[in-house]
């Protein structure tokens, strides 16, 4: 994978709101705080934000509210138009789009789901995920074909001729994914999806939202502002503070090695040991590898924590799930991640 | 301009703004105090003072009018609606033009009537709707309501296209809706009759002048809330429109408009009420219908007529209202999967039963299909009978109270007002400003006083605002504790909020009905019509403001211990205080249009004036008089609303 081209890649991309942020920004020679850019009138959603997304990665962006992330995932749509640096999806400079390229790109690669679901109220279930296909041309038996495809596949068999309106928020946000689905979008965007609603239904749409990435494999920037929920699906999360990414990484490694104090803050009150696997804390197999019983290296610590505790070893192996062994989990480490001390 | 490059700073100063404001009410009180020592060009407007605003205005008409021929335009826009009209009074009341089918039955015109009200509403406004149409067929009126309703079945599509299209490119074009936002502000605030005038002069008398001056006169709200729908749309959608890959066009069609339904469909409902009014009051430029009959009748003082007109105007209000509204709230409903075609389209089958009943009934029988009006019910006699049994137990009563209002207030309101200086007038105006709004406000007043001044008509100004400020201030001490008591329950808040919805609704040209019947036809009816119209805003704002206290603080209230009384007078009146203001604001611009429609059963206002200049079709001095009423609103308005603006952000609500 790592040689693989990026889905959608940013580099160095600015988003300034004020007055002339072209010139400002161009008439400053360094890297401006956001305190620098609010004392000279402007307010900074995204600084200098420069990231790489690979192909059926899923990457969490994550932050408190005006911290930028909801901006700079409108950047990567174009939704919002970047101050500098410059958005590639697919190596395709999207800031160079004209109007029909933007809308050809919508039309066939990126999906959206909206936080407060945007549907449009006068059309049907039906209708509100045939419109997307509706927009570019498709005819109507295909359209609504493919509709009923969608609303199979998020489990809303039967409400079709529904209205938004008659549905619950759970319901309606399964329209707002089949909607974003309908055309089957190779990139699919989510901005705070669950954010709106209860935290048992937004437990099950979480569920639902793993079984359909497991499913369909699309490279997705989801955002949220609930760090559970991003430690539950992501690959990588990206910690955004002030319109400036802090980090960007595994949770693994996030949890362990926070790159920033903000960072640590963030993580303080996780509970370690159910975020780090196995397989990352383990280090390579040196010399004769344990004996015995390997531990799975998809594992979280929590989930080994009674093998931790009654095995004696003071060196376990890991293996992967094909059964190869990949490394050795040094016990003490494990526990210390168990216990909450630090190593 | 190099003030405006100076950013204004962080917190305003109202303290020192009071006190400039104060020192000036003071200097306004002194120069009034010094009246006898001032020289005449402080005292009324001085010659020099006053411009020939209506000459000009006169001069730019007949330019447009004859020099650059608006004339053609216009007459061939007005032949164009005058041919519409035709159509649906062919329809509706068999005027013998193209197509020449009609009259349709009233029977179906009733059916179809209450057809669309159960649609609409379910069983009770299919009862009041049909029942409308059935009461007017029945009282003979059904010519004369015909008439009305072919212009208003021409005038609102019309005013509710204009207003769409003007609303959509204003929407689009924030530089038009910078030009357009202070046309409409002086548009709502014109008097109705102000646009009568130029109508006449481009279009002449009769139903196209009527519904063309109706047109004009309800396109403003249309544009209005086309805008603010438009703007209303949640950012997410339009963003989820265009995630789907829309086109601008398409974004528009499928996102914008139907998401601003509600506020497009509102904006229709405040069209068809403004032309209700509008068409009316039309009668006064040969409108024929209910208002050319009602504004005869009650000149001629026969109120069991004027009552039983009074009556049809006020249920088709009430019809047109609850049809349009509920239109504007209806939320689509799915049917169930498997429904058959019959039970989809029920209500067009029903319809379409019904129509055919009506149609072979009205074959047969001549009463279904025309009441004549000699075979028609009247109930003017009962009516007669009930007003002159009324009039002889209220008489003494309604003579004493004339007499002492107009002796005892009227008049020496009325002198008080004339004897002020125009100077220290203006100068209390500033003053009041700056408390209100600092500097900016003092010379917004300014402004309009000024050009009131300017007009030559400060005098008649001065009595146009005696009569408002009494007529407020009465409207204010029975609306206020009005609405503090039918705020107190739930029930009783709903029932008054109720009928203030449906008062409101009423066509103003109503409230002359009651008044001129208690007090006859003088300047004493002409201000109980002011007060009664003025009422109604001021109640229900009183109620809406009282019961939109948030009830967490009225909850801290109650567990402080504190009685009703200290509840009201502490925690719920200063916070619906800025309510009740916009409440006070609206009393004002009822008042202006009613003391101006009210003109003819005798003021000697502004109101009076503009009647001569219509039936002088004196272009300039009629909008030259319509401005000053406007600008008087205007003044109140900004700092009305000024007021409750500050005073909210401070209270820290909404």
């Amino acid at each position: 994978m790592a040689d693989a081209q990026p889905v959608i890649s940013c580099r160095g991309v600015w988003k300034l709101y004020g007055k002339t942020p072209e010139s400002y920004l161009a008439g400053v020679s360094d890297t401006p705080s956001f305190e620098d850019i609010r004392r000279a009138g402007y307010i900074a959603a995204a600084r200098d934000v420069t990231l790489d997304i690979a192909a059926g990665e899923m990457l969490v962006i994550m932050g408190l509210s005006g911290s930028g992330k909801s901006t700079l995932v409108r950047c990567l749509s174009r939704l919002v138009e970047v101050t500098s640096g410059t958005v590639t999806v697919e190596e395709q400079d999207i800031g160079a789009l004209d109007e029909n390229g933007l809308i050809e790109l919508r039309r066939n690669k990126m999906g959206m789901v909206f936080q407060n679901f945007a549907l449009l109220p006068n059309r049907t279930v039906l209708e509100n995920v045939a419109y997307p296909l509706e927009m570019r041309g498709q005819d109507r038996h295909d359209r609504r074909a493919r509709a009923l495809d969608v609303i199979k596949l998020v489990g809303l068999e039967g409400r079709e001729d529904y209205f938004p309106r008659e549905l619950s928020g759970g319901q309606q946000q399964r329209v707002g994914i089949a909607r974003s689905l309908a055309i089957e979008p190779d990139i699919w965007f989510l901005d705070e999806p669950f954010s709106a609603l209860d935290p048992l239904i937004r437990r099950e749409m979480q569920d639902e939202f793993l079984r359909l990435q497991d499913m369909l494999g699309k490279t997705i920037v989801f955002i949220t502002h609930d760090f559970d929920e991003a430690l539950r699906l992501a690959d990588r999360i990206a910690i955004m503070k002030d319109g400036a990414i802090e980090q960007v990484d595994t949770p693994d490694r996030i949890v362990l090695d926070p790159a920033t104090d903000y960072v640590a803050k963030f993580i303080e009150d996780i509970d370690k040991a159910h975020v780090v696997h196995a397989g990352h804390l383990a280090g390579p197999v040196k010399g004769a590898a344990p004996r015995g019983d390997p531990v799975a290296a998809t594992a979280t610590i929590h989930d080994i924590a009674r093998r931790l505790v009654e095995d004696k070893r003071a060196r376990l192996p890991v293996a992967d799930t094909s059964g190869k062994l990949v490394g050795v989990l040094k016990r003490q480490d494990a526990l210390d991640v168990l216990f909450g001390e630090q190593p | 301009m190099t003030d405006a490059a100076i950013p204004a700073p962080a917190i305003a100063t109202p303290q020192r703004d009071q006190r400039i404001g104060q020192m000036i009410v003071v200097a306004a009180v002194l120069l009034a105090a010094a009246k006898v020592a001032l020289p005449d060009g402080l005292i009324r407007p001085p010659d020099w003072f006053v411009l020939p605003f209506a000459d000009w205005i006169n001069w730019t008409f007949a330019f447009l009018k004859d020099d650059l021929g608006l004339i053609y335009l216009t007459r061939a826009f007005a032949d164009g609606v005058e041919w519409l009209i035709d159509i649906t009074a062919n329809l509706l009341y068999g005027k013998n033009r193209w197509p020449r089918i009609g009259p349709i039955p009233w029977t179906v015109i009733a059916v179809t009537a209450g057809v669309v009200g159960y649609a609409l509403g379910g069983w009770r406004l299919a009862l009041l709707s049909g029942g409308t149409f059935v009461w007017i067929a029945v009282m003979g009126q059904w010519e004369w309501a015909m008439e009305t309703m072919s212009v208003i079945v021409v005038a609102v599509p019309l005013a509710v296209a204009l207003g769409l299209v003007m609303g959509l490119l204003a929407w689009r074009y924030p530089r038009f809706e910078a030009v357009l936002n202070p046309v409409l502000n002086i548009a709502q605030s014109l008097p109705h009759f102000a646009y009568m005038i130029p109508v006449v002069v481009f279009i002449g008398l009769g139903p196209k002048a009527g519904a063309i001056v109706t047109i004009i006169f309800a396109t403003p709200p249309m544009i209005r809330m086309t805008v603010l729908g438009l703007k209303k749309v949640p950012p997410e959608v339009i963003e989820s429109g265009q995630m789907c890959g829309s086109t601008r066009w398409q974004l528009l069609r499928h996102a914008r408009v139907p998401t601003a339904r509600t506020e497009i469909l509102v904006g229709v409902n405040q069209v068809i009420m403004q032309s209700l009014a509008m068409v009316v009051l039309a009668s006064f430029i040969g409108m024929p219908g209910l208002g050319e009959k009602l504004l005869q009748l009650l000149q001629a003082l026969r109120m069991g007529r004027s009552i039983e007109i009074g009556i049809t105007i006020v249920l088709l209000a009430i019809t047109l209202d609850r049809c349009s509204k509920a239109w504007a709230y209806r939320q689509p409903v799915h049917f169930e999967r498997g429904t058959p075609w019959w039970v989809r389209n029920k209500l067009l089958l029903i319809w379409l039963a019904l129509i055919a009943v009506a149609f072979t009934l009205a074959a047969f029988i001549p009463e279904a299909h025309e009441i004549k009006r000699r075979q028609a019910f009247t109930l003017s006699k009962q009516f007669d009978a009930g007003v002159d049994w009324m009039l002889v137990l209220l008489d003494p009563i309604t003579l004493a109270l004339r007499s002492f209002l107009i002796v005892w207030i009227l008049v020496p309101l009325q002198n008080a007002y004339q004897w002020l200086p125009f100077a220290a007038v203006l100068t209390f105006l500033a003053g009041i400003g700056w408390m209100i709004g600092g500097a900016r406000s003092a010379l917004v007043c300014l402004a309009y006083a000024g050009l009131i001044a300017m007009s030559g008509w400060w005098d008649r100004a001065m009595i146009t605002a005696y009569m408002i400020t009494f007529a407020v201030i009465i409207s204010m001490m029975i609306g206020l504790p009005l609405g503090v008591w039918a705020s107190r329950s739930e029930g009783r808040a709903k029932i008054a909020l109720l009928i203030c919805d449906t008062a409101q609704t009423f066509p103003s040209f109503i409230y002359l009905i009651p008044v001129v019947m208690l007090f006859g036809v003088n300047d004493v009816a002409a201000i109980g019509a002011v007060i009664v119209f003025g009422m109604v805003p001021m109640c229900r704002y009183t109620i809406e403001g009282l019961r939109g206290v948030p009830p967490e603080l009225i909850e801290a209230a109650d567990m402080s211990g504190a009685t009703r009384r200290q509840k009201l007078w502490t925690v719920k009146l200063p916070l619906a205080l800025p309510t009740i203001m916009v409440g006070i604001n609206q009393t004002v611009m009822f008042s202006l249009f009613m003391v101006i429609i009210a003109a003819f059963i005798g003021t000697r206002d502004l109101g009076q004036e503009m009647q001569r200049a219509l039936s002088a079709t004196d272009v300039g001095k009629g909008l030259v008089l319509g401005l000053c009423v406007a600008f008087m609103g205007l003044m109140v308005d900004h700092l009305a609303m000024r007021w409750s603006a500050d005073r909210k952000k401070a209270l820290g609500i909404d």
